[in-house]
Parts: C-alpha cells; sequence; structure tokens
C-alpha cells in the first residue's frame, strides 16, 4: 500500500471543505435571554462579579451578602455567576442572550453600550435609591448619555500610580519614602537598581492584551497629553501623534535599548509584572494600589515591601474603574431588583464600615490608598471606616495618598480596549525592536484609531 | 425491512403492459426495493448529512451572506455590497497578514514535511526500543496544543527560559526568539512543527512499511545503493501520500492562530497571520464581524484553490 485507499479523494474533499468551513464558522446563533419568572410574584436576577473558587475568602463574603440580601428582599431571587467582564467576548455573550440582568462593566465601555441600546435605562427608577446621588457626580456622569438619561451604577474607581520594591530601592541607594516623580528619575532610579544584578528589573511595562495601550495612555496623561480629543462637531479623533506620544516611546525605548534597564523579556501582560514584583525581581512599575494584595495573596510577596508613590509627571492621572449596567431585555421588575441589588453590595453607606470591619477580620487589605467613590457624609464614613480598621502598611503608600487630591483624574477614551490594543503595537515594537521607527509607529497608529473612532 | 409485501388487490385487469408504462412500472419497483434495501444505509447517512449542513455547511453559507453585511451580532445586520472587501484591500495589516502567513506556511513546509520524512526513515530503520521512540515522537501530538505553546513561551524566555540559560551556559550568543522581528517567525514555526510532526510521521511510517520488501531487495541486486533505493523505490512509492500531507499541511498550516496568539499577540505586525487578523478584526480591535467573515470567505478561497490542485493532480495519478 503506497497511501489512502482508493474512493478517498472524496473523503479528502469533504474534510479539505470542513476544514475550510471552520474558518468560516463565526456565524452566531442568537437566543434570547432565560431568566426572568414570576410565578408567586418573586423576580429572579442573574448577576455577575462573584469571586471564583480559587478565592475562597471573598467568595464567601459575597455569598453571605446574597443571603443578606434575599432576607432583606424575600421577593427577589439572586443567581450570581463567577466573573467580570472579557472585552472579547462580551459582545457575543450579548448577541448570545447570555449576559447577566446586572453586568459588570469598565468605565471604557459604558458609552459605546449606550450608543448601541445594549443596556436598560434606569433614570425612572433612579428616585427609589437616593443613596446613588452620593456618588461622585464625575462617576455618574460615566453611565449617562447626552440628554442626561442614565444607564448604569459605578461600584469603584482607582487612578494609577507607581507602585515600587522598597527594599530594592535600599538596596540600590534610593530612598524608599521618597519614589521619583518625575520620568527623568524613574529613568535614573532604573538603571540604579538594574545595576544590582541577579536579573533585577529596574522599570517594567506592558505591552500585550491591550494592557500596553492602557499603560500608553496612561504615561501620556501623566505628561499632560491624551490619546484621543472630542472635536468641536461631537466627533473624536487620535490625539497622540505628537511630541507628547514621542517622548513616551522614545523613553521606554531608551530604558530598553540604551539603558537596559527594562529586562530582556518583554510582551507582558496583565500577571507577569505582578509576577516579578512578588519575586522580588522588579523595581517600578506602573500600577493601581489594589496590585499590591494581589501581588501579596497571588504571588507571595511581601506586603511590607511595597510602596506607592504618585504618576510621575504628574500632570494627569488615568481614572479606571467599573460599574454595573443592566440588561436592555429586562422587564421593569428585573431591573428595579438588579438595581436593588447592586445598591445593597456596592453602593451603600450603611454598610460601609461593615464591609472595612468584615474585609479587616477576613485579612483583606483595608486602607490601600485609592479615590473614593462617595462625596459627603458617606465620603466621611468611607474615610473613618479606612482609618479604623487599616490592616496595610499605610505609611507606605503616603507618597501617593497625598498627591491624589493635586493630581487630575482623567477618564479613559471612547471605544478605549479597542483603541489599546492597536496602541499595544507600538508598545511592543518599541521594547522589542531597537531600530523602532517611532514616528511611523504613531501616525500608523494614528490613522487606525481615527478609524475606529470614526465607525459606528 | 418494511418492504411491500401487503397482498395484491384484485382490481381491473391491467392493460398489457407495453412500452412505456411498463418500464416505468418496472423502474419504481426497482427503486422502491432498492430503497427498502438500503434503508438502514440511508438512515445513517442521513444523520451524517444533518451534522455536515448544521456543523459545517450552514456556518459556510452563514459566513459568506456575513461577510456581505455589517453586523454586531446584536443589532439588525445591514448588507453593505462590497465594502468589506474594499475595507480588507485597504488595510494595511491585511497584506502584511497574507505575507506572514505565506512565510510560515513556507517555512513550516519546509521543516514540516522534510523533518517527520527524515524521522519516518530513521525510525523504519530502527531494530531496538522502536516502541519507545515511536511514542516519544507521538507525544507532542498527545498535548493539548495550548499546553504545548506555553511549553515553549517558558522555553523562549529570553531572560531566564530554558533555551537562553542553556545557551549562555555553552557561552554562546543568547537570542530574544519570539520577542524580535527577526527570529519571530521561525520560533512560532519550530513550535508548531514540534507539535504537529508526530501525526505526519506516523503516516509516513505507515507507508514505509507497506512498501514490498522486495522491491528493495530486486534494487539491491541491481546494485543500487541507499540514495538510488530512496530515489526509485521509497520516493515514488510514498508519492501519493506525500502529495495527501502537503495539501493537508498546506490547509493546516495556513489556518495557523494558537501560536502567533498566545505568543506573540493578534497586535504584533511581525507575526499576525490570516487567523490572527480575522481574530482581531471580529473580537479585539473591530468588533465588526462582517469584516472578520470576508477575510475568512478570501481564506477559504485560498484554501479550495489547494483543494482543487490536489484533485487534478490526484486524479492525473490514477
Amino acid at each position: 500500500m503506497t497511501g489512502f485507499p482508493a474512493g478517498s479523494r472524496a473523503r479528502i474533499a469533504l474534510a479539505v471543505t470542513a476544514a475550510a468551513g471552520l474558518t468560516l464558522a463565526l456565524s452566531g446563533c442568537g437566543s434570547s435571554s432565560g431568566s426572568s419568572t414570576s410565578s408567586d410574584g418573586v423576580v429572579t436576577i442573574t448577576v455577575n462579579d462573584m469571586p471564583a473558587k480559587t478565592d475562597p475568602v471573598n467568595r464567601k463574603i459575597f455569598l453571605e451578602d446574597v443571603s443578606a440580601f434575599e432576607k432583606l428582599h424575600p421577593k427577589i431571587k439572586v443567581v450570581p455567576h463567577e466573573g467580570q467582564m472579557d472585552p472579547q467576548t462580551f459582545s457575543t455573550k450579548l448577541a448570545g442572550g447570555q449576559l447577566e440582568n446586572a453586568f459588570y462593566v469598565y468605565y471604557t465601555d459604558p458609552a459605546g453600550l449606550i450608543a448601541k441600546h445594549q443596556a436598560a435605562d434606569i433614570t425612572p427608577y433612579l428616585s427609589q435609591f437616593p443613596a446613588a446621588s452620593q456618588v461622585k457626580p464625575q462617576l455618574r456622569k460615566v453611565f449617562q448619555d447626552a440628554k442626561g438619561h442614565t444607564y448604569g451604577l459605578p461600584e469603584g474607581n482607582y487612578s494609577m500610580g507607581l507602585v515600587y520594591n522598597r527594599t530594592l530601592f535600599q538596596q540600590a541607594g534610593l530612598d524608599p519614602d521618597k519614589p521619583p516623580t518625575t520620568w527623568d528619575e524613574v529613568r535614573a532610579d532604573a538603571k540604579k537598581i538594574v545595576a544590582l544584578g541577579h536579573g533585577t528589573v529596574g522599570y517594567g511595562d506592558y505591552s500585550k492584551s491591550n494592557t500596553g495601550g492602557w499603560h500608553f495612555t496612561a504615561e501620556m496623561y501623566s505628561r499632560g497629553g491624551d490619546v484621543a480629543k472630542q472635536q468641536s462637531d461631537g466627533t473624536w479623533k487620535a490625539d497622540f501623534d505628537n511630541a507628547t506620544g514621542k517622548a513616551v516611546l522614545q523613553q521606554l525605548h531608551d530604558m530598553r535599548w540604551t539603558d537596559n534597564s527594562m529586562g530582556e523579556r518583554q510582551l507582558l501582560e496583565w500577571a507577569d509584572l505582578l509576577q516579578m514584583m512578588g519575586a522580588g525581581k522588579l523595581g517600578m512599575y506602573l500600577a493601581t494600589s489594589d496590585n499590591i494584595p494581589s501581588i501579596v495573596a497571588q504571588y507571595k510577596g511581601d506586603p511590607k515591601e511595597y510602596g506607592q508613590g504618585p504618576i510621575p509627571g504628574g500632570q494627569g492621572t488615568l481614572a479606571g474603574g467599573g460599574g454595573f449596567m443592566f440588561n436592555p431585555k429586562d422587564t421593569p421588575e428585573q431591573i428595579k431588583a438588579a438595581m436593588a441589588w447592586v445598591m445593597f453590595k456596592y453602593e451603600n453607606p450603611d454598610r460601609i464600615a461593615l464591609g472595612s470591619q468584615r474585609a479587616s477580620a477576613a485579612k483583606q487589605p483595608v486602607g490601600l490608598p485609592e479615590p473614593n467613590l462617595w462625596t459627603g457624609a458617606a465620603a466621611q464614613a468611607k474615610a473613618a471606616a479606612d482609618a479604623k480598621y487599616a490592616n496595610v502598611p499605610v505609611s507606605n503608600y503616603a507618597p501617593f495618598q497625598q498627591t491624589i487630591a493635586g493630581i487630575p483624574l482623567v477618564l479613559e477614551p471612547p471605544k478605549a480596549q479597542q483603541i489599546y490594543a492597536v496602541l499595544d503595537t507600538a508598545m511592543a515594537t518599541v521594547l522589542t525592536r531597537k531600530d523602532a521607527d517611532i514616528d511611523s509607529l504613531l501616525s500608523d497608529a494614528s490613522k487606525q484609531v481615527d478609524s475606529l473612532l470614526a465607525a459606528q | 425491512m418494511a418492504t411491500s409485501l401487503a397482498p395484491h388487490r384484485p382490481g381491473p385487469p391491467a392493460a398489457p403492459s407495453h412500452g412505456r408504462t411498463g418500464a416505468l412500472t418496472a423502474r419504481h419497483a426497482r427503486l422502491r426495493r432498492r430503497l427498502a434495501d438500503n434503508a438502514l444505509a440511508y438512515g445513517f447517512m442521513a444523520a451524517g448529512i444533518v451534522c455536515f449542513a448544521v456543523f459545517s455547511w450552514y456556518p459556510l453559507v452563514r459566513g459568506i451572506m456575513l461577510s456581505f453585511q455589517q453586523d454586531n451580532l446584536i443589532t439588525a445586520p445591514q448588507w453593505v455590497g462590497l465594502d468589506n472587501y474594499h475595507h480588507l484591500f485597504d488595510d494595511p495589516l491585511f497584506w502584511t497578514a497574507w505575507k506572514n502567513t505565506a512565510e510560515f506556511t513556507g517555512l513550516a513546509l519546509l521543516l514540516g514535511y522534510a523533518v517527520p520524512f527524515v524521522i519516518a526513515v530513521l525510525l523504519n530503520e530502527l531494530r531496538h526500543f522502536t516502541a519507545y521512540f515511536r511514542i516519544a515522537v507521538y507525544l507532542p501530538v498527545m498535548l493539548p496544543p495550548i499546553v504545548s505553546v506555553m511549553l515553549w513561551q517558558f522555553f523562549y524566555d529570553p531572560g531566564g527560559g530554558l533555551f537562553n540559560t542553556a545557551l549562555r551556559g555553552a557561552h554562546l550568543p543568547t537570542s530574544q526568539w519570539i520577542q524580535s522581528p527577526d527570529t519571530a517567525m521561525i520560533s512560532l514555526v519550530l513550535v508548531s512543527t514540534w507539535a504537529n510532526m508526530g501525526g505526519a510521521t506516523l503516516m509516513y511510517l505507515a507507508a514505509l512499511q507497506a512498501i514490498p520488501g522486495e522491491l528493495f531487495e530486486a534494487a539491491e541486486l541491481d546494485g543500487a545503493g541507499l540514495w538510488a533505493r530512496l530515489r526509485y523505490v521509497t520516493l515514488p512509492q510514498m508519492r501519493f501520500i506525500m502529495l495527501v500531507l502537503l495539501l493537508l499541511q498546506i490547509i493546516s498550516t495556513m489556518q495557523v492562530f494558537i501560536e502567533p496568539f498566545q505568543l506573540t499577540g493578534f497586535t504584533d505586525p511581525s507575526t499576525i497571520t490570516v487567523m490572527t487578523l480575522i481574530y482581531r478584526y471580529a473580537f479585539a480591535v473591530n468588533n465588526d464581524f462582517g469584516l472578520a467573515a470576508s477575510m475568512s470567505v478570501l481564506l477559504f478561497a485560498v484554501l479550495g484553490v489547494f483543494a482543487a490542485l490536489y484533485l487534478r493532480l490526484t486524479r492525473e495519478t490514477d
């Protein structure tokens, strides 16, 4: 026998068709969201954001909250789902009717979802939840359209700063209480840290899975720049193909290739820098304070080792976060029930102190420096609870905390995740290619972002 | 089987069955008998046809339709004619992706076609530990693709990865592997070849072992050396399977996805392939399923050309 038996041609042709057909299998089959029920007046709602089984402490707290809520509202049944939002599968989940009644979104997404009518208008029901008005107006605005209609409730927000390793600072002869506040200082300090040897990296940065573009944006803001600017006619255009954009990429390029202070390993994504920090191999990187408990819990870092300083440059800091929106196919009863859950769990001034106390008892970090969600009395309650139950080395974050009020918080651009994906290329190229042409990288990315922003 | 065994009812005397009517009746009877005899076979075939229709042909037709639509899978799709295709041709990444895919396919064929053949010839010559070596060669195929790719991710790490650590140990210059545009593509091809060569090797080996021994004996009697035997006996005997593998390899390597996606992402212009660009259009950047589908249709058309070429070649050899 020298090959396949006779007659196999048809079979192979069929296999070829099938193989090629797989490349076309992008068609989606929609099905309606199947969660309502109200036989005996009980409204069932699905919600996401339940922590995974790998995070048993927070999962337990979450499930306790579900029980407490159901006790308080016997006519509402909550079906929790794990996870939050994956921007890359979100649209297919929405199309497939798999989306929860209340779903978590990043601040990067509401504008697009509102424009496409993919989230329910909750304006008529807001008056039933007066506590919502105590949330910072700037954050509430993220979930509003031009007419002032509201489509979601903020859950929290963060701002970026510089997370650094105090031990490495000390070893490199730097003052761990005085982290760098300019990009020139970052460069100089990174050189001293990398000189320690043993594979230590002075400064780390991302360039994959949208995180590169996200950091590029944060670095633009820190230098007073922007990535997209609204025009007088209301449309948006890219705004980084300029001297500020060039300065961001040039600095990274020089640190990578002239100073060799960024390590050889690039194309890093979210968990990589946390892991390097946990292993004590990384001096500094841009991050939010909530990275620190992850470094400690997941990557076995020592909480006393980490400090947080203000964002270098200090002209603006990227503020992000997320909140909850509601399935546009929901009935008014489901919307009200889902809003009641979100308000109970995430926007509840009466449970601020309880939350801090419980987190502290479960050895979860309390007192991390984060911008406050609240205004007025609720803001004061939060500050008091943080001070009372703080269990993190608060003094390590003093350089960040002291500057929060002085650095303008800048929200993410429209279509942020898509813009970040485009900008990943520029970040990856300067960090992996010594002869990277920064001008053409910026101009290519700018054209792509313009076309994204122009598309509906 | 339910054949028509019902008793004949008496009826009006049948007209003499001359000519056309009689022939038709006989044909109907034959057809009915044939249907009855093969009912089970048709039942099995129907199941297969339904599966193909639902899982292959429907997505295929739907994909082609989608390529002429603007569709985010949520709001109603809109017909846009050839707009998606115009957009593709205007996108510089479109040509980059095809160039990279061609480069990947070329390199993968060079390695993935030759290496398994050489290994199969070597395995065929082995007299000891044959089972061990066969399993060792096939082992990577049994690993889930994502596992083998992540394994290589660790090998390629330019800092503390296995390869650079070994190179440093031997005082040799290190490489950036997947991180440098100069070496990224060949690094991806190495992963793919390693992960997939087991199957091809076993197919070559089976074909080699099926070559009648007397052909080699006759060639040896005629004074043929190793190369002559390879040239005049082995290669001609293996021609058919080599053609099949060539086609299958072209088709599978042109659809390469997991290696570039996991190792270099969907934004790196030096390794973006047709499939990662489809992903980028659909899920990552454009959120445009119509655009992604039109790219898929083009890939389908190119693969169709290879399929036609294959049929033509094999028809000539029959």
